[in-house]
């Protein structure tokens, strides 16, 4: 099953020691999550996982990667407090898991909410057929806004930090030259 | 048998908490500051499976409507998921951004060794 597969990256991406080997293996792990998105009918997610998670993201890393020259972490020390404390927390969510409703019920609570009332009227209020789409750019409209200013945020964050750190390195490169 | 049905049942969930834990552990216990930013985003790519397992009815098909089919998963979660991806992304750039800048500082960005420059300073 793929679900296992992606469990099989994740272990392949702890025990990695060079951080090439851990930005193709998160390229990896995206694509199997689309493919495990597909397989759960979120189409528009697998979409997005597929170019956003696969594509740009192992771009980022990949050009980090250039920028810093450093391609092999330290031998791995094991943790034993942090592995402690993740085995930990996981058994108390494995637990908790136990009273959701079983997978693929169509009488869970989550079934029951506004869901039904998308899928029944969207066409109606907007004529689109694709009820993502609907709800994304028409019901939920301003939540689109709201990541619209965290990317463009982001975006104005990432410029500043690397314009200054281009323009440290030209003034030690003209203090160099005068010296 | 009746535990193993139950297993069965919230096999997702189970692997969902293992990516998870993965991610928090890679956090935790990795020095290095481009591993930990990966990470962060399996565990976040974790919350996404959290989100869309629910979503799905056996038997249902993608929320694309057309009169050949009658029962749909629930779109709402996959909306929601969408706006987390994209907002992941871009707070991975700023990490990895970060990231460069603490290696031009300090010349590494192993965690123990940034320590030691400014226990020496």
């Amino acid at each position: 099953m793929l679900l296992t597969l992606l469990a099989v990256v994740t272990m392949a991406i702890v025990r990695q020691r060079s951080l090439f080997g851990v930005a193709i293996l998160a390229g990896i792990y995206s694509f199997v999550m689309a493919s495990v998105l597909i397989v759960l009918d979120a189409v528009d997610v697998a979409m997005t996982e597929a170019s956003v998670g696969a594509g740009v993201s192992t771009v980022l890393l990949l050009a980090t990667l250039h920028l810093i020259n450093s391609t092999e972490t330290r031998p791995i020390r094991r943790n034993l407090l942090a592995l402690f404390f993740s085995v930990g927390t996981g058994a108390i969510l494995v637990w908790g898991t136990l009273i959701l409703p079983p997978f693929g019920t169509p009488d869970a609570a989550i079934h029951k909410h506004v869901a039904p009332r998308y899928i029944a009227d969207s066409v109606k209020e907007t004529g689109i057929p694709n009820v993502v789409t609907s709800i994304l750019a028409d019901y939920r409209g301003y939540d689109t806004l709201g990541e619209t200013t965290v990317i463009f945020t982001a975006g104005i964050g990432v410029l500043l930090l690397l314009h200054r750190a281009r323009r440290r390195g030209r003034a030690v490169d003209e203090a160099e030259d005068r010296g | 048998m009746q535990t193993l049905g139950i297993i069965l049942d919230h096999y997702s969930y189970v692997i969902t908490i293992f990516l998870m834990m993965s991610g928090l552990y890679i956090v935790a216990a990795r020095g290095n500051m481009v591993k930990k930013l990966v990470g962060l985003s399996i565990f976040q790519t974790s919350v996404y499976l959290l989100y869309i397992e629910p979503a799905k009815i056996l038997g249902g098909t993608a929320p694309i409507l057309d009169p050949a089919f009658s029962v749909y998963s629930n779109p709402l979660p996959h909306v929601l998921i969408l706006t987390a991806i994209v907002v992941g992304v871009a707070t991975l750039a700023l990490g990895l951004a970060l990231a460069v800048r603490i290696n031009e500082a300090y010349g590494t960005i192993e965690e123990d060794e940034i320590f030691e420059r400014d226990r020496e300073t």
